[in-house]
């Protein structure tokens, strides 16, 4: 074979080099899946809800390899005696060693039905992003269950990528708790059951702060100048400022006066540096680190984190109030094992099973005599607020009101400025 | 590991091939054309259609009451001006950012790979065990190290205590969140990609030259300078370039270390538009900009250094 000639001058090492290097940046750009999903469950943390577990997240595997898509779509109702989960980091009781699920392993020997359980959702918009175009095709997704907050499952609702539920095949869904029977995403919940909620609000380092933080506007106190981390998860960092600033965030009287109004504040806090960082679920690192003593946070967060760290965190709802934001089971409309969904939200909504779940992820349960059902658990959690909040918690709570497409995009888009993405 | 491989393997091949064959044969046959084919058909399937595909959602226009992420086909060219209307300081920025990671990646990995090339010649015990110790750290995965950076640069940890103690970071100050951090992550994460080219030309650096220029009274600078310096500048060219390009698209180290205002790059622009907003066309005008931006910068740098054969 001829032989391309070199040019005088030209080091065949490093045009070797080059071309290698150029071969990764084009490989880069067109990453596989799973690598994609990985380092991106990294980069975002998980916006908009729960699992404490980034560094986790990012360990595990990360793309959909974790649930293979078994059977092809056929038939209706449920297709075979399988079902394919797609939940959260850390959002399931596991057993000591982490490798089963004590309450989804009683589910498949009760029902027979073989769960593939994976935890691919790190995020709701990177999650959506991954499997939005098979839903608009309706092409399998993978999934015959996924968990997803509540403004995420609204647009789900919304644009028609879930199917009814048959209250039938869901007695136990009676158990819900009345203050979560009803959401304006969802009326009456025929689409959707909730999975955990939990509380947005403030936690600190007791070290530090030994006085505690009562209000968000303690958060600008000049001592922590520079040590204070906000959710990028705008419905929590706004919300909680806006709560702040006396808007019943889930009332549809406000509008733009009023975001514009708390986003000036935050904006205001980031030019004067008293926020260090906006970030996702690394948050929680960066309160182990040290680096953040004062945060706005997630409640079942700062629960797990008290586990490992000897009671060391401080967590409370602001005096103007906090968010309480809730994931949604959701069967995609894609799925074929419709009834194997519903059995299975008909099992966790069983008191005795959704105590044990609470007892493990520290989120607030949705079902109505989990908190008898403790008892039996771990009575050390009866009392806690956390999970089983009174009366007088959940009157200072609010569900962030559902946006319209035009509203989300536009305030993501001006929040996203804000703090620099 | 093969690109080491490749490297001993490359010039040998090269000049042994050049020698050989006198009069290049006629083709007898398109049996290259097959050959071919598999490249082209990846190429265009896996870039030509994703670049077109780019720079048609870059001129999407919204759909009137649509649905969020809703975008109809257009030509809406404002798209790029509202773009960079809005981003230019995340986008100079990482520019700006590439290229201080490029220096100090050079100022470090030069001396590293002279060391490696010149002064460990003749012992390539130590020489594979240096070259193995560079390109140790791709052994783990690249956020891991970029997070365990974030621990060694966290508030309390010992390089920031350092610092203060010597007087050199002002009580309170730090490092995680600030524009040092962000670049000293590009400059670790890349510094592999600076040291192996220049390496590489350095390797083969005939040392008569250097004796050559001491047996004229040239200092060790002056030859240094006149001899060693120009023969290894085309590793240097291809180093820089190789950390220059990424650094510039990186949002891994701006997201991890930095990720407040002063630090943000605009890997992390697009990232957000595209995830969050869905605001797909500002996200694709954003990409094809900064395409464009390298190309004029990589072309406009290859033509100054003289080595457009590289490329």
């Amino acid at each position: 074979m001829p032989r391309r000639a070199l040019p005088p001058g030209e080091d065949p090492v490093v045009a070797a080099l080059v071309a290698a290097a150029r071969g990764a940046r084009a490989a880069r750009r067109t990453p596989p899946r799973a690598a994609d999903v990985s380092r991106r469950s990294f980069l975002l943390g998980a916006l908009g809800t729960a699992g404490t577990g980034a560094l986790l997240a990012a360990c595990g595997t990360g793309g959909p390899t974790g649930s293979p898509a078994t059977t092809p779509a056929a038939g209706a109702g449920a297709s075979d005696a399988t079902l394919r989960w797609a939940n959260w980091t850390l959002y399931l009781d596991q057993s000591e060693d982490g490798g089963t699920y004590p309450t989804l392993d009683a589910f498949m020997a009760d029902s027979g039905i073989d769960v593939a359980y994976s935890e691919d959702v790190d995020d709701n918009d990177t999650f959506t992003g991954k499997v939005s175009g098979q839903l608009a095709n309706g092409q399998d997704i993978g999934y015959d269950l996924v968990t997803l907050t509540d403004w995420m499952a609204a647009r789900w609702i919304r644009q028609g990528w879930t199917q009814e539920l048959v209250k039938e095949n869901v007695p136990n869904a009676a158990n819900i708790l009345p203050g979560l029977a009803d959401v304006d995403f969802d009326p009456g919940r025929t689409h959707s059951l909730t999975w955990q909620s939990g509380f947005g609000g403030i936690a600190w380092d007791k070290d530090a702060v030994p006085g505690g933080l009562a209000t968000v506007s303690d958060l600008w106190r000049p001592e922590l100048k520079g040590r204070v981390e906000v959710l990028s998860e705008m419905r929590d960092t706004i919300g909680l400022i806006l709560l702040e600033q006396g808007v019943d965030v889930s009332s549809p009287d406000w509008g733009d006066t009023e975001f514009e109004a708390a986003l000036d504040v935050l904006r205001e806090q980031i030019a004067n540096g008293q926020i260090r960082q906006v970030r996702g679920n690394s948050y929680a690192q960066d309160l182990v680190s040290g680096d953040a003593l004062a945060v706005i946070g997630w409640s079942g967060d700062v629960t797990a984190l008290n586990f490992e760290n000897d009671d060391r965190f401080g967590f409370a709802i602001p005096e103007g109030g906090g968010t309480l934001w809730s994931d949604n089971l959701l069967v995609p409309s894609t799925s074929t094992r419709r009834e194997n969904a519903e059995r299975l939200m008909d099992h966790y909504y069983d008191p005795a099973v959704a105590a044990q779940v609470a007892a493990y992820v520290n989120y607030i349960t949705p079902v109505e005599g989990a908190r008898e059902a403790m008892e039996e658990v771990d009575p050390d959690l009866v009392d806690n607020p956390l999970i089983f909040p009174d009366e007088a918690t959940l009157s200072q709570v609010k569900v962030f009101r559902t946006l319209t497409p035009e509203e989300e995009e536009r305030w993501n888009g001006a929040f996203l400025e804000v703090i620099g993405a | 590991m093969s690109l080491l491989a490749g490297l001993g393997a490359g010039p040998a091949g090269a000049a042994g091939g050049a020698a050989v064959v006198p009069a290049p044969r006629r083709p007898t046959s398109r049996a290259w054309l097959w050959l071919l084919l598999p490249g082209l058909v990846y190429l265009l399937l896996l870039f030509v259609v994703p670049v077109v595909a780019l720079l048609a959602t870059s001129l999407y226009a919204p759909v009137p009451g649509g649905e969020l992420g809703q975008y109809a086909p257009a030509l809406r060219v404002a798209n790029y001006a509202d773009a960079l209307a809005a981003f230019w300081p995340q986008l100079t920025r990482s520019f700006g950012f590439a290229l201080l990671a490029t220096l100090a990646a050079l100022l470090i990995g030069y001396p590293m790979a002279y060391v490696i090339a010149v002064r460990a010649r003749g012992r390539p015990l130590l020489q594979g065990l240096l070259l193995v110790l560079v390109v140790a750290p791709f052994f783990t995965s690249f956020i891991l190290r970029t997070i365990a950076w974030r621990q060694i640069l966290a508030d309390d940890a010992f390089v920031v205590q350092a610092l203060q103690l010597l007087h050199l970071l002002p009580e309170g100050g730090r490092l995680t969140a600030t524009p040092v951090a962000v670049v000293s992550g590009l400059t670790y994460n890349f510094l592999p990609f600076m040291v192996l080219p220049i390496y590489a030309s350095l390797e083969r650096l005939d040392p008569r030259l250097v004796e050559a220029g001491a047996d004229l009274y040239a200092s060790p600078a002056t030859t240094f300078r006149t001899v060693t310096l120009p023969l290894s500048l085309p590793g240097v060219v291809a180093g820089t370039l190789l950390v220059f390009i990424p650094a510039s698209g990186d949002y891994v180290n701006s997201s991890l270390l930095g990720n407040s205002t002063n630090t943000s790059m605009v890997g992390q622009v697009i990232d957000a538009r595209f995830f969050r907003v869905l605001d797909y066309p500002t996200a694709a005008s954003l990409s094809v900009v900064l395409m464009l931006v390298i190309l004029v910068l990589v072309g406009a740098y290859v033509r100054r250094a003289g080595t457009e054969d590289l490329l």
